[in-house]
């Protein structure tokens, strides 16, 4: 079970992110949650500099910009 | 992990460096031969069409035809190179060369690395306080904050294909001047304790580490920059359809002289109006630019249409909501009220310098 966290204050590109993950959990058939983080100090306790951030498993994989899908199929794996 | 490294991160297809190279210049071909001959299309499809360059219709079709391809064209080379540089600046980066310097050079780096690091203005919040907790100054850090969504590519290459170098030269210089005079103004004024409480706490709590810049190689990164046009060129290209839509009828329909009593340079008011009216305004660069190009046809001052525009860009309202959480009011009025008055002065220099 994989603990799956995207982080941002909700603007279009977090979103896209967002829906970008939950389409590659349910194609690859991962288990996992998904939280969608839009708090702004739980954000910066992260210590990301920019949204949106995914967290995978209490770890940074990527902020700043939306991974391909291929990318995050692997940072899920 | 690290005998990992070496995967590249898609994966699945190998990346081909020549492949991608060769691409690139044949782009690089077309692009130069369709926009060298961009005035010969116009004339040559209006020509087929029957439509006379005498009539307002013509004028008006004419003037939309060239200046969309051309300002499409002008904004995919200018965001391509920008989303390859992108892959060499992060916000991580430009944090470690920011932090503890001083007022001064700091802000004038904070102003410059500005325009070249990725931003994207719901990510002001956690990079404000990223910066601050890595011991960049606040006036510093404000410099950058400025900076970053005023002279962005966008704007500049809008202001390239309808105004010509100079005047994106010197909307670059003059927004810089005011984010880096802004920044120190703010950071003389040692206003720490205006910070949201909880921010202050925050302050040169932690350390500027590089942060995990990925290292790419060179296929990955003009993948990247081809990832950025996608991305940017698909979001705005129908604001600019619409500005120069909207600018294509001002130039055919609108008479001429018929702005210049309303943002002409001799209205000295229409400045500070003109400031006013664009902080509410949160369109971006790529609708505005377009008809203020027209307006300036009919007799709009470059001083007022230019304050106009920086005011539209660089002051939002959506962005001072945001800030709130983090500024207490007084801060944002003093960021506001700063901001404003540099873009005014810079509204009143360029009327005065254009006129003599």
């Amino acid at each position: 079970m994989k603990t799956i966290k995207v982080l941002g204050t909700g603007c279009a590109t977090c979103k896209q992110l967002e829906s970008l993950v939950r389409q590659v959990v349910e194609e690859t058939g991962i288990e996992a949650s998904i939280e969608k983080v839009e708090d702004i100090q739980e954000i910066i306790s992260w210590k990301v500099l920019s949204t949106p951030g995914l967290v995978v498993d209490n770890e940074v994989k990527c902020s700043g910009r939306i991974p391909s899908r291929d990318e995050i199929e692997e940072m899920l794996a | 992990m690290s005998s990992e490294k070496k995967v590249p991160p898609s994966g699945k297809k190998p990346e081909n460096i020549s492949g991608r190279i060769a691409a690139v210049l044949t782009a690089t071909l077309l692009w130069v031969l369709v926009y060298t001959h961009l005035e010969w299309l116009a004339d040559l499809l209006l020509d087929i069409a029957g439509i006379s360059m005498q009539t307002r219709f013509g004028q008006a079709l004419h003037f939309f035809i060239y200046e969309v391809p051309k300002v499409l064209l002008l904004l995919t080379a200018v965001v391509f190179t920008m989303g390859v540089v992108h892959t060499f600046v992060s916000p991580e980066r430009t944090r470690a060369m920011l932090s503890g310097k001083r007022t001064g050079i700091g802000n004038v780096m904070a102003a410059g690395l500005g325009i070249v690091t990725p931003f994207c203005s719901c990510s002001a919040i956690p990079l404000f306080i990223g910066f601050l907790q890595a011991g960049v100054p606040l006036g510093v850090t404000f410099s950058f904050l400025i900076a970053a969504p005023m002279v962005n590519e966008i704007a500049l290459a809008l202001l390239f294909g309808m105004f010509g170098w100079k005047i994106a030269l010197l909307y670059m210089s003059m927004g810089l001047g005011i984010a880096i005079v802004s920044g120190i103004i703010i950071g003389k004024l040692g206003m720490e304790n205006d910070l949201e409480e909880w921010v202050k706490e925050l302050q040169n709590s932690g350390t500027a580490g590089e942060g995990n810049v990925p290292d790419l190689r060179w296929a990955q990164r003009i993948g990247e920059g081809v990832g950025h046009v996608r991305s940017i060129v698909g979001k705005v290209w129908l604001y600019i359809v619409l500005g120069v839509g909207v600018g294509a009828g001002i130039h055919g329909y609108v008479p001429q002289d018929f702005m210049a009593s309303l943002m002409g340079a001799e209205v000295w008011w229409s400045i500070p109006v003109a400031v006013l009216l664009g902080v509410p305004m949160y369109s971006n660069a790529a609708g505005i630019i377009p008809i203020v190009q027209a307006l300036l046809g009919k007799g709009a001052a470059l001083g007022t249409a230019m304050a106009f525009m920086m005011s539209v860009i660089a002051l939002s309202l959506p962005e001072m909501i945001i800030l709130r959480k983090v500024l207490k009011p007084r801060l944002i009025g003093v960021f506001a009220g700063i901001v404003a008055t540099g873009i005014i002065l810079v509204g009143y220099i360029f009327n005065l310098v254009l006129q003599l």
